[in-house]
Parts: C-alpha cells; sequence; structure tokens
C-alpha cells in the first residue's frame, strides 16, 4: 500500500505522488513516513528528503527545514525552500555558509535565540552543500 | 472653432494614446494571468499550514504561556498597519481605494485614542502617506514593481514584523490590501494578522475522529516555529492577490481608456469633416458670388 507524499514549498508543489516509503531529515533525527504511521508533525532541519519507490530511491530533494505532516495515509512536507538535487550549487550554498559563518562571528552571543537560528542555518547550508555533492564539512 | 490643422494634430494624439493603452492593457492581460497562476500555486503550502495549525491550536488550547503572535501582547493601544499599493499608477481606483481606506482607519483609530504607526508596502502608498501621515510611517518597503514576488519578499517583511513585535513596538498588526474578486473588481479589505485569528471551525478539526497527532519536538517548539512562518505565508498570500488585482485593475482601466480615445476619435472625425466640409461650402459661395458680381 503506497503513501500520497507532497512536498510543498510556499511558492508551488515540487512533488506529488504516491511512493512506498519517504525519509526526511526531522530536526532530532531522520524519520520515514510510511503506511499507516501514527500521526505526527515535526520539525525539519535542512537535508534531503529520499522518496522510496520498490526498495530503491527515485527522488530526492533538499528541503532547507521546514515542517512535515504525517497521517497513516498521507505525508506533507512544508519546506521553507526545496529543490531537485541535481539543481543544487555548491558554491551558491558555500557563499551564503560564508556570509552566515560571519554574521554569527559578528552577531551578539547573549542573543541566545538569534545564534539558534543562525546555527540552525549554517547547518541547512552545510547539509546543502553535501548534498550537492561539495565536500562534506 | 478650431482650424483643420489643429483638429488633425488633436487626432493624431488621441490616435497615438489609444496606441498606448490598449497596448497596455494586453501587456496587463498577460501578467494578470501569471500572476493568477502564481497566487493558485501559492495555495496548497496555505492550506496545509492552516491545516497543521488548527491540529496544533486544538492539542495546546488553554495552555498557558503562547506565543505573543497568536495571543497578541493583551493590550489595544498601538496599531500597526500595513497598506499595501502598487509602485506603478495607471491602474484605475486601485491605489486611490487602498489609500483611502488607511485613511479613513487611522482618523478612526486615532479618535478612540490608540497610537497608529505605518509600514506601508509599494511606493504608492507611501508616496500618499508621507504627504500627510509622515511622522507615522516606521518604515517602507517597495514592491516587486509590477515584477514577480519572490516568497523572500514576503518572509523578510514577516520578519520585519516579527522582530517589531518582539520590540514591543505595537500590539495589533493589520494589513490593508486588495482582494481579488475578479477582473474587474477588488476589494480594499482590512486584515488582522496579530494577534492571530486561529482557524478554529476547519473542517478537519471539526471531525470527531481525527487522529491524535504526536509532536515532535514539543507541541510549543512547533507552534513557535509555525506562527511567524504563517504570518509569512499570510503576507505573501495577500501581496499575490493585490499583485493579481493590481493587473486586473489596470486592464479594467486601460479599456475603458482605450474604449474612451476611440469615442473622443468619432467625436473630432466628425467636427473635422463637418469643419472642412463648411470651408468648401463658403469657398464655393464665395467663388460664385465672385463670378455673379462680373
Amino acid at each position: 500500500m503506497p503513501i500520497e507524499v507532497e512536498i510543498v514549498s510556499p511558492e508551488k508543489v515540487l512533488f506529488s505522488r504516491a511512493v512506498d516509503m519517504a525519509v526526511m531529515p526531522g530536526l532530532e533525527g531522520d524519520i520515514a513516513a510510511m503506511p499507516d504511521h501514527a500521526p505526527m508533525m515535526l520539525l525539519l532541519r535542512g537535508g534531503v528528503v529520499e522518496l522510496y519507490q520498490d526498495g530503491s530511491v527515485t527522488d530526492r530533494f533538499f528541503v532547507a527545514g521546514g515542517f512535515a505532516d504525517m497521517t497513516a495515509t498521507r505525508c506533507t512536507i512544508l519546506a521553507d525552500q526545496a529543490t531537485a538535487l541535481s539543481d543544487l550549487s555548491v558554491d551558491a550554498a558555500q557563499t551564503r555558509l560564508t556570509a552566515l559563518e560571519a554574521s554569527y562571528e559578528a552577531a551578539d552571543k547573549m542573543n541566545v535565540p538569534a545564534l539558534d537560528l543562525l546555527m540552525e542555518k549554517m547547518q541547512s547550508a552545510r547539509a546543502e552543500i553535501e548534498a550537492a555533492g561539495g565536500p562534506a564539512a | 472653432m478650431a482650424s483643420l490643422k489643429e483638429l488633425r494634430a488633436r487626432i493624431g494624439s488621441v490616435k497615438s494614446t489609444k496606441k498606448i493603452t490598449s497596448a497596455m492593457k494586453m501587456v496587463a492581460a498577460a501578467k494578470l494571468r501569471r500572476a493568477q497562476t502564481r497566487a493558485e500555486a501559492a495555495r496548497p503550502y496555505a492550506t496545509a499550514m492552516r491545516r497543521m495549525l488548527s491540529e496544533l491550536g486544538r492539542s495546546t488550547k488553554g495552555q498557558s504561556g503562547q506565543p505573543v503572535l497568536l495571543t497578541g501582547t493583551g493590550n489595544d493601544k498601538v496599531h500597526l498597519l500595513v497598506p499595501m499599493t502598487s509602485d506603478r499608477g495607471l491602474a484605475g481606483a486601485f491605489n486611490a481605494n487602498i489609500n483611502r481606506v488607511t485613511r479613513n482607519l487611522i482618523r478612526r483609530l486615532q479618535a478612540e485614542g490608540k497610537t497608529v504607526r505605518l509600514l506601508p508596502v509599494g511606493r504608492k502608498g507611501h508616496d500618499y502617506l508621507t504627504r500627510e501621515f509622515a511622522d507615522l510611517i516606521v518604515d517602507h518597503i517597495h514592491g516587486s514593481g509590477g515584477k514577480e514576488i519572490p516568497f523572500s519578499a514576503a518572509a523578510e517583511l514577516g520578519e520585519a514584523i516579527t522582530s517589531r513585535l518582539e520590540k514591543g513596538e505595537f500590539d495589533v498588526c493589520t494589513v490593508i490590501y486588495n482582494r481579488f474578486n475578479n477582473v474587474m473588481s477588488q476589494t480594499p479589505t482590512e486584515l488582522q494578522l496579530i494577534p492571530l485569528a486561529m482557524p478554529e471551525n476547519d473542517d478537519v478539526a471539526a471531525a470527531p475522529d481525527a487522529p491524535v497527532y504526536e509532536f515532535e519536538p514539543g507541541e510549543e517548539e512547533l507552534l513557535s516555529r509555525l506562527l511567524p512562518r504563517n504570518l509569512q505565508v499570510q503576507l505573501y498570500a495577500t501581496m499575490l492577490e493585490s499583485a493579481a488585482g493590481e493587473q486586473g485593475a489596470r486592464m479594467t482601466a486601460m479599456d475603458s481608456a482605450t474604449r474612451n480615445a476611440g469615442k473622443a476619435i468619432d467625436r473630432l472625425t466628425l467636427t473635422y469633416n463637418r469643419t472642412r466640409q463648411t470651408n468648401i461650402t463658403n469657398e464655393l459661395i464665395e467663388i460664385i458670388s465672385g463670378a455673379q458680381a462680373v
């Protein structure tokens, strides 16, 4: 029995199809959405969503954080930004990471929520570089 | 009575105006189609977000310490208004409507003794409000200038609003934008974003056999992440609607301008022909009476 998976960015629907399993990067560890999974909502970190069909990966998308909403029959991934893996660019992500690291250095070290946010963005940029095939951070 | 030469010049100028307005109408029609497609493409995300929010709202209902984005600051003193206008004119009453509604709202809030702050989006609204309420404007953001609106524009605006809220600069935030009814009509609409009106009567949430969700990490954590994103999504939706409305309004305005130009040309041509005929008749009378006098 397949599960309906939708990957949606604020601007459009990137992927909508029934697959056997979807593995996504949860904030506290990777999670697989399968049919009859208990209903669950989770936060995503930057990473790759893998869609499985007949035991092998058919599609890969990079998501830069977001949310996922799973029920027994469907799984909706609300990505802050989603890109097909082939469209990723190592250089662009590297530039972004460098800028983020600079602003992390400059940031007020007492402002913990802002620092956490920056950390998360940096993690997402590093994951993007890795997903694009660049050197692992 | 204008001379023939003058009339010819005026007909010429009205004709070229008509060409321009009809070209603008075509451009607006093409842009409108694109804007509508984008607005539709953005809908699934907003729908899914609403579903998640109502689910979360249900399971956190009644808990204390809810995020300020949801409950507001508990006060109702300082209002932040975000009027959304276009960067360009020639769109009929599109911008004037927003400006009028904004002005009335400012007057009403001030009469109630509230403090009003403005964060206009789009050049036209900013230009108008600067004239009368320059001291109320805290910041302004230019629109996309008729180009396509990226989500990042809405995200920036949302972040700006959230950080102002966190600094305690306002209590209530309202967006004033043109809701897109159809190509012919847009309604100026006030939409309160903070405190947020939770979507209570959602079909999913209302179902008694709706599944009980697990949340990871916690409900509060999720809610505190979802709310700013929801603000951005709502802003994005209003921006897209406003953009589609702008093109619709411009299309309608340019359509009637083209029609008016056509009518003006007809009228001028009639006057031109009559004048020409009178001139010929006059000349003939002169020639004939001259010949008779000999």
